[in-house]
Formats: structure tokens, C-alpha cells, sequence
């Protein structure tokens, strides 16, 4: 399986490592009412689904960068790549 | 001569000798550098022109383009990661490389000292493709000087460099594991020459 990194281009999947699903970017806000209910959400449930999937990997062989990784989950298909500091701004994640 | 001499203590290699160890094959030579100080840069949010107009004018040049190094004068730089760099001057006169760093970057950038944390062995010779190719999954004879590599060898996160394609090259790796380092390098040569 090949990534191709949005920076360095193609590069052998064994040099990355796969921590889950991207919604781990959208971390919940601690000082909100229902933080316990929206960090057991956060936590606990995840869709699973046969298709599409968006994922977080790491190149820990590489540059050590984070990237968003959308895969489909029956044909191991990748079909885009895109680093998660640019994926994580636009949510507005960074300060 | 740097400023920390006066402590009577003998420095060793990373792989422990008193002086830098010398591999030599038909057609290959491993050499073990010692001699160059090593500080990271990276840029903070927001600091990223900042960082590098700063770092140009310090190094003599502008930084190196991702996947790539370059020197200039006696200093060098390689890229690691997103705003992030390797810079690398002779030991003997930038001893405190990271401090002066940090001087021409201020705030914009953060540096941390790395010397002591990374082996260098330089491999020279015409049978560098044929040994390179069994150590790891570069894609070395596609390679052109100024490729700056990070990839695994002997399981271990090395960066590698290109001086000249097929003919010199760089194997920058953790101190701490560079006899691990040296007997993948010199295993590869063995079994390819």
C-alpha cells in the first residue's frame, strides 16, 4: 500500500504508523456544560463504516508528520492525503 | 578550540574509540564523522518567515526545500519536517551552534542543542547504490545531490543524504544506537562487495 505523502509524494505505507479515526481532531471543549457526555462520545463511539473512511497516520519513518488520510475500508483504495495541522486549522483547532 | 576544554576528560566516538572509525572496502568507505555540531530549528505559528529570513542571513543562505539539504560556507542544513531543520557547522569553531542559533532567530523559532544525540557516517564509493538498496527503502538510484532522506535502516530513523549520486553519501542515525548503526552499514557492505 502506497501514501502519497502531500509533501515527500509516494512512500511505502510500512513507514507509517495508524492511530484511528480523524474525528479524534475534533476534541470536545472542557469548560462546556455536557463536556462529560460529549467526551464520552468523543471517547467510546466511533462509526465503522465499509467504504470511505477518514483516518489519522503518522509518517514516523519519515517526516514525523500527522496527516488525514481518507481510505476506503473495502478496497484499502487511498484516495486523498492531506497534513492534520492544515485539516485541524481550518476546523479551527490551532490557536 | 572551544570554551569547555578545560575538564581533563578524553571525548569518544559514538562508537567509543578515541578516534573516528574507518571501514574500508573494495569500492566503499564508511567513515565515522565526529567533527560537526548539530542544533534543530524550528519555526513557531506564525514565525515562519520570520524564521526564515533570520536563519538566511545567519547561515549565508536561504533554507534547504523539504526533502533536501544544502550548504553554504561552512554551515549546512537539512530538512526534517514541516518548519523544521537540521543545521550542522564544524564542532571546533560553533561548539554553541544552537545558542547562536537562537540569537539570530529569537523568538520566531525554537532550537534545541542536538549534538550529542546523532551519529554520522559518511559512505564514499562506487558501490554505494548496491549497499544502500539493501538498508533501506529510499529510492536511491533515483536520488540527485541535496536529497535529504528520512527513512529506516536496521529499524532505526536515519536521515540520509546525498552528496553525490551513487558516490557519497551521509547516514546521519541516534548516537545511542549507532554500533547497531555501523554493523547494518558495514553487514550491507559485506554481503554486497
Amino acid at each position: 500500500m502506497i501514501i502519497n505523502h502531500p509533501i515527500l509524494g509516494p512512500r511505502d505505507s510500512q513507514e507509517f504508523t495508524y492511530l484511528g479515526d480523524a474525528t479524534l481532531i475534533d476534541r470536545p471543549d472542557w469548560q462546556a456544560e455536557d463536556a462529560a457526555d460529549q467526551f464520552h462520545d468523543y471517547l467510546y463511539l466511533r462509526d465503522n463504516p465499509a467504504g470511505e473512511h477518514r483516518e489519522l497516520w503518522f509518517h514516523e519513518q519519515g517526516d514525523r508528520s500527522w496527516l488525514v488520510v481518507t481510505r476506503n475500508t473495502v478496497t484499502h483504495e487511498i484516495l486523498t492525503v492531506e497534513l492534520a495541522r492544515d485539516v485541524a486549522r481550518t476546523r479551527g483547532r490551532s490557536k | 578550540m572551544g570554551k569547555f576544554d578545560n575538564h581533563g576528560l578524553n571525548a569518544v566516538s559514538p562508537l567509543g574509540g578515541s578516534e573516528p572509525q574507518v571501514d574500508a572496502f573494495a569500492g566503499l568507505l564508511i567513515r565515522e564523522v565526529t567533527d560537526r555540531a548539530l542544533a534543530s530549528l524550528s519555526a513557531r505559528q506564525g514565525g515562519e518567515d520570520a524564521v526564515k529570513s533570520a536563519a538566511a542571513s545567519y547561515l549565508g543562505g536561504a533554507l534547504p526545500e523539504p526533502a533536501s539539504w544544502n550548504a553554504n560556507g561552512e554551515f549546512a542544513a537539512w530538512w526534517m519536517g514541516p518548519d523544521l531543520w537540521m543545521v550542522s557547522a564544524p564542532h571546533d569553531s560553533h561548539e554553541l551552534l544552537a545558542a547562536e542559533l537562537k540569537d539570530a532567530v529569537g523568538e520566531a523559532g525554537s532550537v534545541v542543542e542536538q549534538t550529542d544525540g546523532w551519529c554520522r557516517f559518511d559512505m564514499e564509493g562506487g558501490r554505494c547504490f548496491d549497499v544502500l538498496e539493501r538498508l533501506c527503502n529510499a529510492d536511491i538510484r533515483a536520488g540527485k545531490p541535496g536529497d535529504a532522506t528520512r527513512t529506516s535502516m536496521e529499524h532505526l530513523g536515519v536521515f540520509l543524504l546525498c552528496h553525490e549520486a551513487g558516490q557519497k553519501y551521509s547516514i546521519v542515525g541516534p548516537r545511542s544506537s549507532a554500533g547497531s548503526l555501523h554493523h547494518a552499514l558495514v553487514g550491507a557492505a559485506q554481503s554486497a562487495i
